[in-house]
């Protein structure tokens, strides 16, 4: 009997099978304004500890900054939280409900976590535009790709982008061309047209002239708020012109955090960090 | 520069959006249908004396050289547009060529050597008394096309999605192509395998009825081998111009960047790795008939590596270019093998290596560049 039930309820006129329902990513649950967990999170590379023991918690809309010397686990939290590298122990979670160490680096991406590289990483074979339009916040299987047809939204979406990074008249143009600095802003680019609920943004200002980095801070100062922003950054003067927390990163775990001055004024921080570059 | 996995670190040095463009596809589809309806008149119409006949061997050769367009073309997509150097596509156009092979051998009936109205002549010879499983059905034609592309596109699945799945890229997945290959020849060059051992197929009579020694037979066998070349470009034309064809090359220039963006690469390249195996498989299907015969030597890890050859010369990552290097490298070598047999290899590998040091694009790569200037 209970089969046959099962069997009718299967074949209900009034509704399709649950397969074919589409999965419902549900929307990230940040009730307690805390956007991005990290706790006890550790990796190892052949037994040099990446990361090591490393708790972090970022606020819904925040811009924190993230610094800390070479090899003191910037770009593997990075990893780990996007999906690349997966930790030994420790546990990520966007919002309440989304672990992030179960999923893909393309689910993670769908679920609006967006990456920009140290190394500025672009299409370079495709133009600016294309760039732009492969980075889209939309359906991104296989059939959908295959009978894309840009839509109004869409080239509105990418035209109001193309503005912001001011590669506008560059559009047509390949990647590949682009100068350095114009390549770090295509990638933020392709981060702001994918509409993230997080940005990672490794090194944004790395080879920009000042005028480049100035434009930046204030882009990404004008993120904060709408998004939330992580900035991991060398440049210290960078930092403190947009920081409001930075958080410092050393051996793998956290140093110290709060405010610009309160970090300076740390004592292990001047030890360890600020200490030498004084 | 650009190395033999497509990626780069330098800016493309043509703008990809020109090599897409029609123009190149129009010649090369213009040159396609002028030269089968041509070739064909030739044949059927005019008499042996007229100088516009095509003999019944040019004509063979003809359809054979389109079904290694095809095949290379095959290769192209995969290899060209994604940057998976596939050194196993011989695999899925003798697969192909087999499921072809015994239908054509079932159509023989009893006009076999020893006159076993449903053996072929090798199981008689291996003294079997039944029809293996795996040949039921064989004698239907629809089953056997149907075969043709479903045991390739299967195998293909099940290799991609491990491959692929494993994040198994760049040289290690050559050799396992090449391992993919050379493990089915051994197989198929085994007599209880019931394929007929290292004589493989042959000795076909008829296909669909008609007679396979017949002009008119040769001539429609050439004409659908055209269709089918084109075709296959049309369609593979329009779904490497589309935003999918982008994402394809995206993954080919960097993976992981397309991963970040959103997009499931394994998905992407399983399924564009079937589509591909399919094409070469249907290219062994159109192959056999015209030549005759199937034997395990086409499993050879030689023969997917001179595949990967051709595209190389004729240019990658440009269909036509394909095409092309099909075409080219197989007149030469019809021609070389009849003066000196000995030296066609060596004349191969001066030329593969002549193409990948001063032609990166291949030859049609190099007229589009002296087009534009």
């Amino acid at each position: 009997m209970e089969s046959l039930d099962s069997l009718r309820e299967l074949m209900r006129r009034d509704r399709v099978f649950d397969f074919l329902i589409p999965e419902q990513v549900p929307s990230v649950d940040v009730s307690h304004e805390v956007l991005l967990y990290v706790e006890g999170l550790s990796v190892s590379f052949d037994g040099f500890k990446a990361l090591n023991n490393l708790n972090l918690y970022i606020d819904d809309g925040e811009l924190r900054c993230l610094i800390g010397a070479n090899g003191a686990g910037k770009t593997t939290l990075m990893d780990v939280i996007t999906g690349k590298t997966k930790p030994d122990t420790g546990m990520a979670y966007l919002g309440q409900t989304h672990n992030l160490l179960n999923k893909s680096e393309a689910d993670i991406a769908a679920l609006g976590i967006g990456r920009k590289f140290q190394k500025p990483t672009v299409f370079e074979r495709h133009t600016v535009f294309e760039n732009l339009e492969l980075s889209l916040r939309m359906d991104k299987s296989i059939m959908s790709s295959i009978f894309y047809r840009l839509n109004s939204a869409h080239s509105d979406r990418i035209a109001e982008v193309l503005d912001i990074i001011g590669l506008a008249n560059q559009s047509r143009q390949l990647a590949g061309a682009l100068s350095h600095g114009q390549k770090q802003w295509l990638e933020i680019g392709m981060l702001l047209v994918s509409d993230p609920r997080l940005l990672l943004v490794d090194e944004p200002v790395a080879g920009m002239t000042p005028q480049e980095t100035e434009n930046t801070a204030e882009l990404l100062t004008s993120l904060a708020g709408e998004r939330t922003v992580v900035v991991v950054e060398h440049d210290m003067a960078f930092v403190r012109s947009i920081a409001k927390k930075v958080t410092v990163l050393h051996q793998g775990s956290v140093l110290a955090e709060g405010n610009m001055d309160e970090v300076q004024n740390n004592p292990d921080v001047i030890e360890v960090y600020l200490g030498e570059s004084h | 520069m650009t190395n033999l996995f497509g990626t780069t670190s330098l800016p493309g040095f043509f703008p990809r959006t020109k090599l897409l463009s029609m123009d190149g596809g129009k010649v090369f589809l213009s040159l396609l249908i002028v030269v089968t309806i041509g070739a064909s008149i030739g044949n059927l119409v005019f008499s042996p004396e007229s100088i516009f006949y095509v003999d019944t061997y040019t004509i063979t050769l003809l359809g054979k050289y389109l079904s290694f367009a095809l095949l290379a073309m095959a290769v192209d997509i995969v290899w060209g547009y994604c940057g998976i150097l596939s050194l196993g596509h011989g695999a899925f156009f003798a697969l192909g060529g087999y499921g072809m092979g015994m239908y054509l051998m079932r159509q023989i009936g009893d006009r076999g050597v020893y006159g076993d109205p449903l053996l072929p002549d090798f199981m008689v010879f291996l003294n079997w008394s039944e029809l293996p499983w795996f040949w039921q059905g064989f004698d239907s034609f629809i089953f056997a096309m149907c075969m043709v592309v479903l045991v390739p596109g299967l195998l293909a699945l099940i290799f991609g999605w491990l491959a692929f799945r494993s994040r198994v890229t760049g040289v290690y997945l050559s050799i396992m192509t090449q391992a993919f290959t050379f493990a089915l020849m051994l197989a198929f060059f085994r007599n209880e395998m019931g394929f007929g051992g290292n004589n493989g197929l042959t000795d076909f009579k008829d296909i669909l009825g008609f007679n396979l020694q017949s002009d008119v037979t040769r001539v429609a066998l050439f004409s659908l081998t055209a269709i089918i070349l084109g075709g296959a470009f049309l369609l593979s034309q329009f779904l490497l111009s589309s935003k999918f064809g982008r994402v394809i090359e995206a993954i080919r220039d960097s993976e992981s960047r397309v991963r970040f963006v959103g997009f499931k690469t394994e998905n992407y390249k399983v399924w564009l790795f079937v589509y591909s195996a399919v094409l070469a498989a249907i290219a062994g299907a159109l192959y056999v008939p015209q030549v005759g015969i199937i034997n395990p030597g086409e499993f050879q890890p030689l023969n997917s590596i001179e595949v990967v050859v051709w595209v190389a010369i004729g240019g990658r990552g440009l269909l036509y270019g394909a095409v092309f290097g099909a075409l080219l490298v197989n007149y030469a070598k019809t021609q070389l093998t009849g003066l000196m047999p000995e030296a066609w290899l060596f004349a191969l590998g001066a030329l593969f290596i002549g193409v990948t040091i001063f032609l990166p694009r291949g030859i049609v790569g190099l007229l589009s560049a002296k087009g534009k200037e």
